[in-house]
């Protein structure tokens, strides 16, 4: 399986646009670490994950708006905030993550 | 992130240096970091957060004069040094490579490391001493010998103990394995050295096939990653 970063360098010389999801914090049971990545190209295409699978929609969403409009973002999820009930983690935990443009 | 960043991130994991990235997540600054002595030097604070984070290989938040940063390190891939080109080596590359590791299967003879039984894996057919003393072994590398040949194994052996590596694992039985203990402690190699090695290898889960025993072996290559890291 191709590395995220590596994915990410070669979508930008197929000359797509390219976020980056970050992990940045993380509290009780979070399924992926500090660190961990998600790469969203502007097809709305994506490699890595930052959870297990239960936010990855919502960030793949953030990521595209970040793209259009060129500034960072963070957002969090978990199943204290209201948009648990949309796209919550099952495991309780919480996770607050970083989307940047690659430009 | 720019791209040149991104671009010297790549390189520099290419090249096995450790570097740590930091983004400050107010101002949206981003700066990446060689991970030597004088990273980050100017200023105590950021200098102890690019240190901390390439010492236990693990991304956190840190508070700088007031603003919080990020600091992620981006530690060398782990390397695996498989010595014998045997069933078990075969179940286990593959395994160890959709696990992050660069895996290099070692084994003169020719007919067992080959491309048609090893596709895909990077091969070496030197003696393994020779191929190990050459390779840089370091704190990210580990270390198995599966091919119960004294001849291939022990010098492996030997130069994976003269190094830093995380884990060592050697394939056999406990009679086997008290015999490569014998040999190697004629070598010079006291106690406190031998019991780096894992003999028999891997988790006692109960393995039979080769891909069982691969499991168990990559299993315990990750404990001791993972453990000793925290």
């Amino acid at each position: 399986m191709k590395d995220v970063l590596e994915q990410v360098a070669e979508w930008r010389v197929e000359g797509r646009g390219v976020a980056l999801a970050t992990v940045i914090e993380t509290w009780g049971s979070s399924p992926r670490p500090a660190g961990s990545h998600l790469a969203v190209n502007e097809q709305g295409n994506f490699v890595g994950s930052v959870s297990g699978g239960c936010v990855e929609g919502a960030v793949v969403e953030t990521a595209l708006r970040v793209m259009a409009e060129g500034a960072p973002e963070l957002i969090e999820f978990g199943v204290t905030t209201e948009r648990a009930w949309e796209v919550g983690l099952a495991c309780g935990g919480r996770v607050r993550i970083y989307v940047e443009r690659v430009d | 992130m720019k791209a040149d960043l991104l671009e010297q991130l790549l390189a520099a994991r290419a090249a096995r240096r450790p570097v740590v990235l930091a983004t400050w997540l107010e101002s949206a600054r981003q700066e990446l970091f060689c991970a030597n002595e004088d990273a980050g030097a100017g200023d105590a604070e950021l200098h102890a957060a690019l240190r901390e984070a390439i010492e236990r290989d693990a991304a956190r938040i840190h508070e700088l004069e007031g603003e919080p940063v990020f600091v992620q390190p981006f530690n060398p891939p782990l390397c695996l040094m498989i010595v014998g080109a045997v069933h078990i080596a075969q179940q286990l590359a593959p395994m160890a490579a959709s696990a992050g590791y660069e895996v290099l299967v070692i084994d003169p003879r020719g007919a067992f490391a080959s491309e048609a039984r090893f596709p895909d894996v990077s091969l070496s057919t030197k003696w393994p001493g020779e191929a190990l003393e050459s390779a840089e072994l370091d704190q990210r590398c580990a270390v198995v010998t599966l091919s119960h040949d004294p001849k291939l194994d022990d010098a492996a052996l030997a130069a994976a103990l003269a190094s830093g590596v995380f884990y060592i694992g050697a394939l056999g039985s406990r009679k086997t394995h008290a015999g490569r203990l014998e040999r190697l402690r004629a070598c010079g190699f006291d106690d406190d050295a031998l019991a780096r090695i894992h003999g028999p290898v891997g988790l006692d889960i109960g393995a039979r096939t080769p891909a069982e025993i691969a499991v168990s072996i990559l299993a315990q290559m990750t404990q001791c990653l993972r453990h000793s890291s925290v």
